[in-house]
């Protein structure tokens, strides 16, 4: 579980780097990471309830995997799922007025921010119970398989689910029936508040595919190009029709487990020193200046999004709240 | 000497077997070990192996021979000094069984009555044609779960489904009852009608957590848009001396969750055209069969298109004294009490609920309306069952109409016991719907 965060150096670019491709992917990171700033402010101004669990630091892992992914893939993760939306292309209004639970949220309000869903945007959840959604992401793939469509699920499980029985159930069956899932074990170091080593016996998460035949790498999840790179690898592999896959990121969250997490567990300087040298944001952004990219572009970008964000926040505290009636439907569809 | 080889009970619920092979002739030396007949139950066909030493003397029963009781002699083995032909002569007395059809035993003492357009079926061949047509009319719907293909089922209920739809539609899963679950929840997400095979809903405690969590409240944590379309099935309740962990009903721990449908099947028709319509049906349902029903015969439509509704009971008799209310086996146990409280000048009505989420309180209000007094019946704890429900909806609904306090006969609160004797004190039996219903009489 050491991991050298210290020496963080963006994987050199190949020159078969788009440009533009780089651009999108700083975007959308910068989209999640403004996203949750705002998530987390709103939640401090008691418009948003429960539990709300942000993803600022983690941002590399869902938009490197997302930009190697094709239509009708599946994705389904954990209820630390706002970054997973955005990246999957659901609109931030809708997103943060399910946060605010009101009706024009994703769930009309009756989800709020740990179970939003998006079928049309190949979004399958926003789970609530630690590792419920692995299996769920199996079963997805099974029917990426079953109707022969070429697609896979790319399944994303934290290092804290990495611990729980389903997952090596699903693991065991998806190799037995060869199906087309990407696991992502996005190993933020903590559980809640119990770090990887006091929490997990063995040396890494990723070698606990192993005995199941089920081929895996490490990967720096700080590092877009690192994610990007091994996510077409993994991805290719599924699609051809070689079973399953196992991507262990090693990443990294900057606020508490939730917003109620006094974060004792770990010291300010050991959160400070990763922002300083291993953003992922930054990282991208300063490769994307060596490139060439001109600071005005950078600080457009920065401004659109930006005003994406404070639209986003204005639509959600402006939406009503679901109307009374909505108590009782949806419970079953007839 | 000579040793009676007798027929073996093979599976706790076996009363009666299949000889349907012999694997040795008469004068044939065996050793302890040796297999010597090939045994059907209603499970499965078992290879029977020789537990002593010796020469078969007579085959008691032939080949072929259905409906063979547990511990009749098949087989006399006699000591490998003695000459065969002596002893055939010495036991020549025994009769040998000549081979004939011993019709299954009816679901109650009346004669059954074959409907229109219908077969005599067992509960087990209802439940495989269900899915058998559905399986042909939709190439979505499969079928998975814990020996469901290759060993044709643990209660033969899925037999014959690989052979005719393949592998990729009939899958064994690992003994892993959370993962499959999961699995199966998560192709129901991706578009699938997936039927997932409980080897009995014990085993689905451990999958629970998906259930309830993910398929039972996706669709309204996503404001309708998750629907998950799957039939969760298999046997529930007490079989035949299986003891506390494999004996308990479920029911009310399924029908308290509101996103799930809950039916429990009585009968061959109802077991067809119920499970018919929940794989049809695009919620997650729960599916309670009975193992100690899967053998018994009823009258079932042959039509590849009856359904029947989810959410409505039947009136299995009509009657004005008392209203009995029962699902699955306590189904034909009603029956027989019923046919038991004529003779006390009682005339009671029972209603097969057949689905306990969404309940039918139509039909059962009806019912008290015109009866006034009320029994139901479950094999489960009394605690916060199906019955205290149904009181408390009369209490709510029709307590100007009741004569006398509802009754619960229920399974007693206590863990299932292994002994025979615990067992069948722990059971709700006949005579307690007998005694219960000339309570509410006021009879007793």
């Amino acid at each position: 579980m050491k991991k050298n965060m210290a020496k963080k150096i963006l994987t050199e670019p190949k020159m078969n780097y788009d440009l533009n491709l780089l651009q999108n992917m700083y975007k959308k990171m910068l989209l999640i990471r403004r996203f949750e700033e705002k998530a987390g402010q709103l939640y401090g101004m008691g418009q948003i309830g429960g539990f709300c669990h942000l993803y600022i630091g983690q941002e590399a892992v869902v938009v490197g995997i997302q930009s190697a992914q094709i239509d009708g893939d599946s994705v389904v993760t954990s209820y630390r799922d706002h970054g997973h939306m955005l990246a999957c292309d659901m609109d931030p209004k809708g997103v943060m007025a399910e946060l605010t639970g009101r009706k024009d949220g994703y769930s009309k309000g009756k989800g709020g921010s740990m179970h939003m869903f998006s079928r049309e945007k190949g979004f399958f959840g926003g789970h609530g119970i630690v590792a419920a959604q692995v299996p769920i992401g199996a079963g997805l793939a099974f029917s990426h398989k079953y109707n022969r469509n070429k697609n896979v699920s790319i399944t994303y499980f934290g290092d804290g689910a990495a611990n729980q029985g389903q997952v090596y159930e699903s693991y065991n069956i998806a190799s037995l029936w060869n199906l087309p899932v990407v696991f992502v074990i996005e190993n933020n170091k903590y559980g809640m508040g119990t770090s990887v080593n006091r929490s997990s016996a063995g040396e890494n998460l990723s070698d606990r595919g192993k005995p199941y035949g089920i081929m895996s790498e490490i990967v720096d999840g700080m590092d877009i190009l690192a994610v990007r790179e091994a996510a077409v690898r993994a991805i290719d592999y599924c699609r051809s029709g070689k079973g399953p896959y196992i991507l262990e990121m090693k990443t990294y969250r900057y606020r508490g487990h939730s917003m109620s997490d006094p974060a004792k567990y770990r010291t300010r300087d050991e959160v400070d020193k990763i922002r300083k040298t291993s953003d992922p944001i930054e990282n991208i952004k300063s490769l994307l200046s060596k490139m060439g990219v001109e600071d005005e572009t950078l600080k457009d970008i920065d401004t659109e999004i930006k005003s994406v964000i404070a639209e986003a926040a204005k639509f959600a505290q402006g939406s009503p709240e679901p109307s009374e009636d909505e108590l009782f439907t949806d419970i079953t569809i007839n | 000497m000579t040793i009676e080889i007798l027929m073996p009970a093979l599976s706790p619920t076996m009363e009666e077997g299949t000889l349907s092979k012999w694997l040795v002739n008469e004068g044939d030396s065996i050793s302890s070990g040796d297999l010597i007949a090939e045994i059907e139950t209603d499970k499965a066909t078992m290879e029977v192996e020789a537990v002593d030493d010796g020469k078969i003397g007579q085959l008691l029963v032939a080949e072929g021979t259905e409906g063979v009781k547990v511990n009749t002699p098949i087989a006399l083995l006699v000591d490998t000094n003695e000459l065969p032909h002596a002893t055939i002569k010495n036991i020549a007395d025994k009769p040998y069984l000549e081979k004939e059809k011993i019709p299954s035993k009816p679901s109650n003492d009346k004669p059954i009555s074959i409907e229109a357009n219908s077969s005599l079926i067992t509960v087990r061949e209802a439940l495989r044609n269900a899915m058998a047509e559905e399986m042909r009319a939709d190439k979505s719907v499969f079928v998975m779960g814990e020996e469901v293909a290759e060993y044709q089922g643990a209660y033969k209920v899925t037999q014959g489904l690989l052979d005719e739809f393949g592998g990729k539609r009939v899958y064994d899963t690992p003994i892993t009852e959370h993962g499959f679950a999961g699995i199966g929840i998560g192709a129901a997400f991706g578009n699938l009608k997936p039927i997932v095979e409980f080897m009995t809903f014990n085993f689905a405690m451990q999958a629970m957590d998906q259930i309830i969590n993910s398929a039972a409240k996706t669709l309204y944590m996503s404001g309708g848009q998750m629907g998950c379309p799957i039939v969760f099935r298999g046997p529930n309740g007490a079989a035949s001396r299986v003891a506390a962990q494999h004996s308990q009903c479920y029911a009310s721990w399924y029908a308290h969750c509101p996103g799930l449908k809950v039916v429990s099947p009585w009968s061959s028709k109802d077991a067809k055209g119920l499970l018919k319509s929940a794989i049809r049906d695009p919620d997650p349902v729960i599916f309670l069969e009975n193992e100690v029903m899967y053998g018994q015969s009823f009258s079932c439509p042959d039509d590849d298109n009856f359904t029947l509704p989810i959410g409505k009971a039947n009136i299995e008799k009509e009657g004005n004294d008392v209203t009995i209310i029962a699902f699955s086996i306590m189904v034909g146990k009603s029956l027989e009490a019923a046919e038991i409280l004529k003779d006390k000048n009682i005339n009671a009505e029972v209603v097969n609920l057949r689905t306990l989420r969404p309940l039918d309180v139509d039909t059962i209000i009806e019912s008290v309306k015109k009866t006034n007094r009320v029994v139901t019946c479950e094999e489960g704890f009394p605690f916060s069952g199906i019955g205290a429900e149904i009181s408390a909806l009369i209490t709510e609904k029709a307590f100007d109409w009741l004569d006398a306090p509802v009754v619960r006969v229920t399974g007693k609160d206590v863990p299932m016991p292994y002994a025979a004797n615990l067992e069948k004190l722990a059971l709700p039996q006949v005579d307690d719907i007998v005694s219960a219903s000339a309570q509410v009489c006021y009879e007793d």
